[in-house]
């Protein structure tokens, strides 16, 4: 036996260059799509290259963008939660009747976010304790959650909030620098740490390969479940305070299609729908991505319907396209 | 080339030149000749010849990673072969698809079979090749009946009606055979098919290769098992690196003969020799009861003693040890371990206390798949190598390694994927999995269960060596000279009871398949 498998040898770490791997990755080809999407608006558009058009179009991203930070996680291992944008509209709903009852602007925050972990532990119950599928579970309160808002509601809307809480919706942290778009980064940079730097990432992501094996490796599957929709709760909560501040009112159909986008962001992103794979950075860049093009077409004055059917042409394209290579690897091997 | 002899006869093996007069001289039905396959990096297949002969069993025997399962996909159309070609009764055939090669007459029947549950036992029979009536469409009736006649001249003993579901496994692989007389294969591959078997199954389904045999169907055999080898193969073929490395006919050749071409060297079927100091009880369970799968289940196992689980298949030996392991909730009983009680409701709370299980099915429950080595192996421990929850790659790396290389693991890199080792290198890493977590007693379900010879020995000599570092061994296993050779103690179940608890000194086989077998000292008649 002369090959290189013999015995007694080191194991080395790693054999492929970890520099050529992150050149040749999905996260650079969005790197290069946003690029392209950035130089083709500045052309379609006079009035795109300018600090506050480019600051307005951050807000096309932010609040679904937080959703999607969460949403990756729990499509990591395997689940997905539907109901994020009707949790949104449950827990706006609330803070409009904490506001009616005379609520004050920390109370109204404590309201949304208390809100959204509330649901998501419902969801996360129902999953985890039940073991019922994750699609079928919030389907249903993606109704449910909806639902309450609309019998309070009706075709009534909240609205009179105070001045000093539409700040986190349509403040500055300084210049052009919006607080959505910050709570964002830092959101962002927290959760990249936690999937990517620690345990509870590397478990997530064991998960999401092999359910049972993790199991049977001693990873309280469960329990790791139930905080992620508690997480994507909690994410849900805090979009509605922004988006609740920014819109200074409450609908009942307020963050309509908002799981759609939230999850086009985590495919985009390189996220397998299958769980197991993908990467913080990926659905930060699709994220970009999604806001440079509604903003782009929203410039040029196309309507929300085209772009609708853009966004759903892109999902389909985004989950199809690695599919497709593969195809052409296998055949040409 | 490390052929023994005669380098320049590398057309055909050295044992060609034994005498051929014990079987009847007829023409092949299948002939291959320089079949070769390469994948990216590897050479699967290189310039391999075969031949299958009608109404007679070819053994094929190979290490795991010899080329055996690329040689069965590139026969089933699943892989298409780089060069060579494949002859049908002398015909060159080409086999694009799994249709075309069912169509040319090959079929095969796998160690887990791929049959449809949710389908009925007829249905799985006809798939592909339903009868039809004058309207194109499937004719139930016919279907139905000409399944059941099928079933019937086998002798299974099974209702052509019923869904697959409802089947056990060995009953499966009836039905998959009765698939393969229903297509009118002339070619029937059999891969491992006794692997998942239990003893009384295994002799049914020698049976049935008897009824192939008399039918006139070539029959390519694979097997680990050197005794079933013997009992019914007519031929065999030696693959090692993807290569034919000899053939020739059973009868003839002694079995070190085959396992020293098999290996390249020749290999002491020996169990390793202990000197076993065997201390205080580790572990006692009293009383252990499920529901519907076991009762009343007490056992102990004591420091450095590798105490031996045996019976037939559906035992309910390893829904025990997933009770013990935390996995299965059980109805009553308890649990001491280090005198402390404990009532694991989880692996994780399993694996705090002390005990660890290496599944049988490797694939679903011991490795994570698409993951590389280094991760598998740090799963269970990954508190033990980063600092307050942060990873720390540099002390995870280093966790692997040093229990990789413990165990002989044999990888390209630490960050290879689990997916692409072979089983027997799998079974390593679930291993050194457990060893990183400093276990206290380590449970083995099947451990060397579709594992090469020399992972095996591999295994077996770690397994004295755990024992010997005063860990305690607790072994599942349906094989005889494993649990003769290896265990301290022989606890023997049946039907979600144990029957008797043995000391391994002068211990019978025979007396472990009759208490498995739950057949009296007379024989069963």
């Amino acid at each position: 036996m002369t090959d290189t498998t013999t015995t007694g040898r080191q194991l080395p770490d790693r054999l492929d260059n970890p520099v050529k791997s992150a050149v040749l990755s999905w996260e650079s080809l969005l790197v290069l799509v946003a690029l392209a999407i950035f130089i083709a608006n500045s052309f379609a558009s006079p009035y795109f290259l300018n600090e506050w058009s480019l600051s307005d179009m951050t807000f096309n991203f932010t609040e679904k963008a937080l959703i999607a930070l969460a949403m990756a996680l729990v499509i990591i291992t395997g689940e997905i939660d539907l109901s994020v944008a009707s949790i949104i509209a449950l827990a706006s709903t609330m803070m409009g009747l904490a506001l009616q009852a005379g609520a004050d602007t920390p109370m109204l925050v404590a309201v949304g976010v208390g809100v959204g972990i509330l649901c998501g532990a419902f969801n996360g119950f129902l999953i985890t304790g039940l073991k019922l599928p994750s699609i079928v579970v919030t389907i249903g309160t993606m109704s449910l959650f909806r639902g309450i808002a609309y019998i309070v509601l009706g075709d009534q809307s909240f609205k009179g909030y105070p001045v000093d809480f539409s700040w986190f919706g349509q403040g500055y942290v300084f210049w052009v620098i919006s607080f959505e778009l910050v709570l964002f980064l830092v959101c962002a940079l927290i959760f990249y740490v936690v999937l990517h730097h620690t345990n509870f990432g590397r478990r997530v992501f064991a998960i999401g390969n092999n359910a049972t094996a993790a199991r049977f490796s001693g990873v309280r599957v469960d329990r790791i479940k139930f905080v992620l929709f508690c997480l994507t709760g909690l994410m849900s909560g805090i979009a509605a305070v922004l988006l609740t501040a920014r819109l200074g009112s409450t609908r009942p159909s307020i963050a309509q299609g908002f799981e759609l986008e939230a999850v086009t962001m985590v495919v985009l992103g390189g996220v397998s729908i299958l769980g197991g794979s993908g990467t913080i950075i990926g659905v930060v860049l699709a994220a970009l991505i999604m806001g440079l093009v509604t903003f782009g077409l929203g410039l040029l004055n196309v309507p929300g319907i085209v772009m609708s059917i853009f966004i759903g042409s892109l999902l389909i394209v985004v989950i199809a396209l690695p599919i497709l290579f593969r195809m052409w690897r296998q055949r040409k091997a | 080339m490390d052929c023994p002899d005669e380098p320049g006869n590398d057309d055909c093996g050295w044992y060609c030149a034994t005498s051929r007069a014990l079987l009847p001289m007829t023409e092949p039905i299948l002939t291959l000749t320089g079949i070769s396959k390469s994948f990216p990096g590897v050479r699967a297949l290189h310039n391999v010849s075969l031949e299958l002969f009608p109404g007679q069993v070819t053994a094929l025997i190979g290490e795991n990673g010899a080329g055996k399962s690329t040689l069965v996909k590139t026969l089933t159309g699943i892989y298409q072969p780089d060069e060579g070609e494949i002859r049908v009764n002398g015909q060159v055939v080409s086999l694009p698809t799994a249709i075309s090669a069912t169509a040319s007459g090959i079929t095969a029947i796998y160690q887990e079979t791929v049959l449809f549950d949710e389908l009925s036992v007829a249905e799985n029979i006809y798939l592909g090749h339903a009868p039809r009536n004058r309207f194109g469409m499937i004719d139930w009736k016919t279907m139905r009946t000409e399944a059941q006649k099928t079933l019937d001249a086998m002798a299974a003993g099974i209702d052509a009606g019923i869904p697959l579901k409802e089947l056990g496994i060995a009953k499966k692989h009836l039905v998959a055979v009765a698939r393969a007389l229903s297509v009118d294969a002339q070619v029937v591959i059999m891969d491992e098919p006794t692997a998942a078997l239990s003893q009384k199954e295994i002799e049914e389904l020698y049976v049935l290769v008897e009824l192939l045999k008399e039918d006139g169907k070539a029959i390519l055999f694979i097997s680990h098992k050197f005794d079933e080898i013997y009992r019914i193969c007519d031929r065999f073929t030696v693959f090692r690196d993807g290569e034919m490395v000899g053939k020739g006919f059973i009868k003839e050749t002694p079995e070190n003969e085959i396992v020293k071409l098999m290996v390249g060297r020749s290999v002491d079927h020996i169990f390793p020799a202990r000197a076993a100091t065997i201390g205080e009880t580790v572990l006692e369970v009293k009383g252990l009861s499920h529901p519907t799968e076991f009762e009343d289940i007490s056992f102990e196992v004591r420091k450095g003693e590798i105490l031996g689980f045996y019976g037939l298949v559906g035992a309910g030996r390893s829904e025990v040890m997933q009770a013990v392991f935390g996995m299965t909730q059980i109805a009553s009983g308890t649990m001491v371990l280090d005198g402390k009680t404990i009532a694991p409701k989880s692996a994780a709370d399993a694996v705090e206390a002390g005990i660890v299980y290496v599944p049988e099915e490797r694939g679903k429950q011991g490795v994570i798949t698409g993951e590389p080595i280094f991760k598998n192996v740090s799963l269970p421990s990954i508190d033990k190598t980063s600092a307050r929850g942060f990873i720390r790659m540099a002390e995870e790396f280093a966790l692997a390694r040093t229990y990789t290389e413990r165990l002989d693991l044999r990888a390209s890199s630490l960050s290879q994927n689990v997916s692409t080792l072979s089983g027997g290198n799998q079974q390593k890493v679930v291993i050194a999995k457990w060893l990183a977590t400093l276990p206290k007693v380590i449970i083995l379900d099947e451990p060397t269960k579709g594992i090469d010879i020399g992972s095996k020995a591999a295994v077996h000599e770690f397994m004295g060596e755990l024992v010997s570092q005063g860990l305690s061994v607790i072994m599942v296993s349906s094989e005889l000279p494993e649990i003769l050779g290896m265990s301290d103690r022989v606890v023997v179940m049946r039907e979600g009871h144990i029957i008797e608890t043995l000391e391994n000194k002068n211990l019978q086989p025979e007396t472990l398949v009759r208490l498995a077998a739950g057949i009296a000292k007379e024989k069963a008649a």
